[in-house]
């Protein structure tokens, strides 16, 4: 009753009025808010679209690495040396599985997986995210492989994964010339990092840790490639948008002859040692073995720390050693280089003869140095100072020529330098000089030091890399290739105007040449090749041994180096020193001798008895076996070699009968 | 002219009857439909959610429908014990509520879980309106101030419990009341000077930490943009990439790649800007307007007093509601838990608004009613 007493009072127009004007200012309120409302969605979806379409894009767009497949590696007639061969790992997808425990005992039975490992799975699953595989056992044998396989609809969301991993078929064979690849380690990232291709490597997991695998590692390695996903919030990813395929590396085609290599670890076996075999033409490394070698596959997955402390053992005698590199007293085996020198520097002639009683006396002291054969040579000249390697002769040479003059000459044949093959482990031995002893031992140079320089000992190492440039320099008459490993490479290049047809593109190696040695007179070149011809073919040569029987036409040189300082007229018996001590054998070789086609040298460590001739020789000589095969080479100049009556001079006699036979 | 106010006065009698105010119910259908659209997309594109949110829709419609017959000023006998009735079950809901997300909201009753603030937002614009309008307008200061304190009684039990979205719904549904009543400018912008000084109190005292969180990341979500800048920068990311056009219904990658949160509830204008980009949130915002405009139209030809102001305040409500979700999911305002209205999936919220667009339907067409 009051209500309807008050409202009767009411200026009901007034009240109206009121209302609608202030319902009016609400209303153009509204109109702003709105307008407000729709001015920031404008901002947002107009003038800022660029900058959030990124953002959202960055939100559920990722680039996915792709690994791209490594380069393959080849021998010199396309035997297949490294490869990349698919290991098998088991994986799981958890949110597949509906009860992992169980799933998990149940494989485990089926692929013999111990109970140990299967706690350590359960508790890495656990971990990781649900809908991304989890590798739960690499490296699945075949046998496991195919178990898995027929046993697999029982399993829903375990599956076996395929992942390309370098594979070396021939095992320690080519080890030391290959080297291996092995997993990225912190400290080859950060050096990917500073060569600004840690995103070239992505996806990668192995890189070259050694040999040619490390120094070809951009060359084999290839560019990665992308695939563009779409990702939920999660990180699943929910479909591929696009994909750019990895550049796999390019395959490499080496000098090397996997043949030779086989034959070198076989007349190396049970030895320590290393032959290398050149190309002379061209530097071509045929074969490079060092004995004993080890399995670089063994690094390829990791290497256990019992394996690698066994190859760090005494007893393995040290297997990573690359002997092919490494520093040997060359002993005899430079003879024909000094003799070269004392011609070039007019201090011999060949007709220059020198007196050998068995030993050598510097004018003035006691000490006399003996030569290694007791009663001596007689009279010794050029020639025959090779043939019979006579240290007094190269005594007296050295003497005269001074260190000075035959380490700069030895300088140029590349002793105490990095021969530039292409593989990084190589030691640059040590060609001793006045400046070197000084530098390296505060000391000044003694003569006595000079006559041992004579005969290959004292400081002076090489390498056998080192020295079948040398010879190969020698044979080339003074014409300097670099060794080198490799031959090609080969990169698939694709058709960008029809897809899918591919082309070969093979790039053959550049031959690196050096400034030649020059000789004043070149006819010194042709009288130190026919001394070293003479020494493997006159009978009754140190080197005769050697070579006799072979088709083809070889020359050589051997050399016996001690490792331990025998007293003055002490008898060395290599029976009675220890192993350790005993000399090494050295050898060198080339063949044919017209036009050399090959280059040997061999050195192997401490050997039982007889020298270089013995032990070395017979090395190259399989080598180069193999590498003539049945081919007869020999010299067509019938008046060189008038008194050995080996195959060489049967085979002329052959020729001639031939000629006549048939006239 | 003639036929067609004929056809009109045909058609009119024909809604009058059913008490169907048809302008309204056009655009409520459409945001409606578009908001099935929206929601089948967020959530999943599951028919399950679409058929979940279809249902609660039709349980709308038809409260709308029966809370539309009913007059009007039949509201004002019930406004006083309801309202003290509210008053009560909000304390219940302190005392002995259910907790849910962190807050105590619901209260249950053993066959039903029922939220009683969802109710108030309702009642108290009808008890305003009920008290102002027993006075001339424009109401004095001393029953201005009687109806703040009824504003604020149930605004602070909500705040409580705490629900900063809907107890700010409830304030702004008293004071709408209040200012169309014709309350001075004078004591506006007192009041305005008075709320602004007490801002610090409220950040001191009254507002929880996580309440706190939310302004501060308002105020910079990049700063932690993992945490709880998260919502904010991803709604934003997802409106912006909409661009003019919109990436296409279903093709909002924000959405259907899961990386923006709460997309089917609170965040569902991100999901529709994002699909259908500027043009469809202008066309949103002028559906929503229309709504608005017929609602105040109904409140300036309402013929009393009472009428009119719960018209307007149920209107404008209706309009804080499109405001605060859409300023808080495009980074303008701090995210309070307000749903896009009619748009959303969530069953309470929809009920409420459509029983109070039943009610505005009733004061639109119950016009031959006793003064």
């Amino acid at each position: 009753m009051a209500l309807k007493k008050r409202v009767a009072i009411r200026n009901q127009s007034a009240e109206a009025n009121l209302f609608a004007r202030r319902t009016f200012i609400t209303f153009i309120g509204v109109l702003v808010l709105s307008i407000i409302l729709f001015t920031n969605i404008y901002d947002l979806e107009v003038n800022s679209y660029q900058k959030y379409q990124t953002r959202s894009n960055s939100n559920r767009i990722k680039l996915l690495p792709v690994a791209p497949n490594r380069g393959l590696i080849y021998d010199r007639n396309g035997v297949l040396l490294a490869d990349n061969k698919p290991v098998y790992s088991l994986e799981v997808i958890p949110e597949q599985v509906d009860d992992i425990t169980v799933s998990l005992k149940a494989i485990s039975q089926l692929l013999d997986i111990s109970q140990e490992k299967q706690n350590k799975l359960l508790k890495a699953i656990k971990s990781k995210r649900r809908f991304k595989p989890i590798e739960l056992y690499s490296r699945l044998s075949e046998q496991q492989v195919s178990l898995f396989s027929v046993n697999q609809h029982k399993f829903p969301g375990f599956f076996i994964d395929a992942r390309l991993k370098r594979y070396y078929p021939f095992a320690d064979l080519t080890t030391h010339s290959l080297g291996y690849v092995a997993r990225i380690n912190r400290k080859d990232s950060i050096k990917l990092d500073q060569q600004g291709l840690a995103e070239n490597y992505a996806a990668t997991r192995n890189i070259g840790k050694l040999g040619l695998e490390k120094y070809y590692q951009e060359t084999l390695h290839g560019t990665i490639g992308h695939q563009e996903v779409e990702i939920n919030n999660q990180g699943r990813v929910i479909r591929t948008l696009d994909f750019t395929p990895p550049i796999p590396g390019k395959d490499l085609t080496l000098t090397l002859d996997i043949e030779l290599q086989m034959i070198a670890k076989r007349a190396l076996s049970g030895k320590r040692g290393a032959v290398v075999a050149i190309d002379p033409r061209d530097g071509g490394v045929l074969a490079m073995y060092s004995n004993p070698s080890f399995d670089g596959n063994l690094f390829v997955h990791g290497i256990s720390s019992k394996k690698y402390k066994k190859l760090l053992d005494p007893k393995s005698n040290k297997p990573l050693l690359n002997r092919a590199v490494q520093g040997y007293p060359p002993a005899s085996t430079i003879k024909p280089l000094l003799a070269l020198t004392g011609l070039e520097e007019g201090i011999i002639t060949p007709e220059t003869e020198i007196y050998d009683p068995g030993f050598y006396q510097l004018p003035g002291i006691e000490t006399k140095r003996r030569d290694w054969k007791r009663w001596g040579h007689g009279k010794v000249n050029l020639t025959k100072s090779l043939e019979q390697s006579c240290n007094i002769y190269y005594y007296d040479l050295a003497y005269k020529l001074g260190i000075t003059r035959i380490s700069k000459m030895m300088e140029k044949f590349g002793f105490g330098e990095y021969t530039g093959i292409d593989i990084h482990e190589e030691s640059r031995a040590i060609m001793p000089s006045v400046e070197w002893k000084r530098a390296r031992y505060n000391q000044n140079w003694y003569t006595g030091e000079t006559l041992s320089v004579g005969i290959g000992q004292s400081f002076w190492t090489v390498t056998p890399l080192q020295l079948s440039q040398a010879v190969s320099i020698l044979v080339n008459k003074g014409e300097i290739k670099v060794p080198h490993l490799l031959k090609a490479t080969k990169e698939v290049i694709a058709d960008p105007k029809s897809e899918g047809s591919q082309e070969q593109l093979i790039t053959e190696y550049e031959i690196d040449e050096k400034p030649p040695i020059v000789l004043s007179d070149k006819k010194s070149w042709e009288i130190v090749l026919d001394g070293l011809h003479n020494t493997v073919q006159k009978l009754g040569a140190t080197g005769y041994n050697a070579f006799k029987g072979s088709k083809y036409d070889a020359a050589g040189k051997t050399g016996s180096a001690q490792t331990a300082n025998i007293a003055q007229d002490e008898k060395y018996d290599a029976k009675k020193v220890k192993e350790n001590k005993r000399d090494n054998a050295m050898f060198i070789a080339f063949a044919p001798f017209e036009s050399p086609e090959i280059v040997v040298a061999v050195a192997i460590e401490n050997v039982a008895e007889g020298g270089g001739g013995a032990n070395a020789a017979p090395v190259a000589r399989q080598i180069m076996d193999q590498y003539f095969g049945d081919r007869e080479i020999v010299s067509t100049d019938k008046s060189k070699h008038p008194l050995h009556d080996n195959v060489y001079q049967q085979n002329i006699k052959k020729e001639l009968n031939k000629a006549t036979g048939t006239q | 002219m003639r036929s067609t106010g004929q056809d009109q006065q045909k058609q009119r009698t024909l809604w009058q009857r059913l008490h169907i105010d048809l302008p309204l119910l056009s655009g409520i259908l459409i945001l409606m439909t578009l908001g099935a659209f929206v929601v089948y997309s967020a959530g999943g594109q599951e028919s399950a959610i679409l058929i979940r949110h279809a249902k609660r829709i039709g349980v709308a419609l038809v409260v709308m429908f029966f809370v539309a017959q009913i007059p009007p000023l039949a509201y004002r006998k019930w406004a006083v014990p309801v309202f003290v009735i509210g008053l009560m079950l909000l304390t219940a809901v302190l005392l002995f509520g259910h907790v849910g997300k962190g807050a105590q909201r619901w209260l249950d009753l053993g066959f039903t879980k029922f939220q009683p603030s969802e109710i108030m937002k309702l009642v108290v614009p009808i008890m305003i309106a009920w008290y102002v309008s027993q006075y001339n307008l424009p109401t004095k200061i001393s029953n201005i101030l009687i109806a703040f304190i009824l504003v604020l009684l149930p605004t602070l039990l909500i705040a409580r419990q705490p629900d900063l979205g809907t107890s700010l719904l409830i304030a702004s549904s008293g004071i709408f009341v209040i200012f169309l009543a014709g309350a001075s400018w004078k004591l506006i912008g007192t009041c305005t000077a008075l709320l602004s000084a007490f801002a610090p109190i409220l950040w001191m005292f009254l507002m929880k930490p996580y309440q706190k969180q939310r302004v501060l990341t308002f105020l910079n979500p990049e700063q932690d943009p993992l945490g709880s800048g998260y919502h904010i920068i991803q709604s934003k990311i997802a409106i912006g990439s909409g661009g003019l056009q919109g990436k296409g219904w279903l093709q909002g990658t924000q959405s259907q790649l899961e990386f923006l949160p709460e997309r089917h509830t609170d965040f569902i204008f991100a999901v529709f800007s994002e699909e259908f980009g500027l043009v469809g949130v202008g066309l949103l915002l002028t559906v929503y307007l229309a709504i608005v405009m017929r609602g105040l139209w109904i409140a300036v030809n309402a013929q009393h007093a009472f009428t009119k102001l719960l018209a307007g305040s149920l209107t404008l409500t209706f309009f804080v509601y499109v405001f605060v979700n859409i300023g808080m999911v495009s980074g303008l305002l701090p995210v309070v838990g307000v749903p896009l209205p009619l748009v959303s999936y969530g069953g309470t919220s929809m009920v409420t608004l459509m029983a109070g667009f039943g009610m505005l339907m009733a004061i639109s067409t119950h016009r031959r009613f006793h003064v």
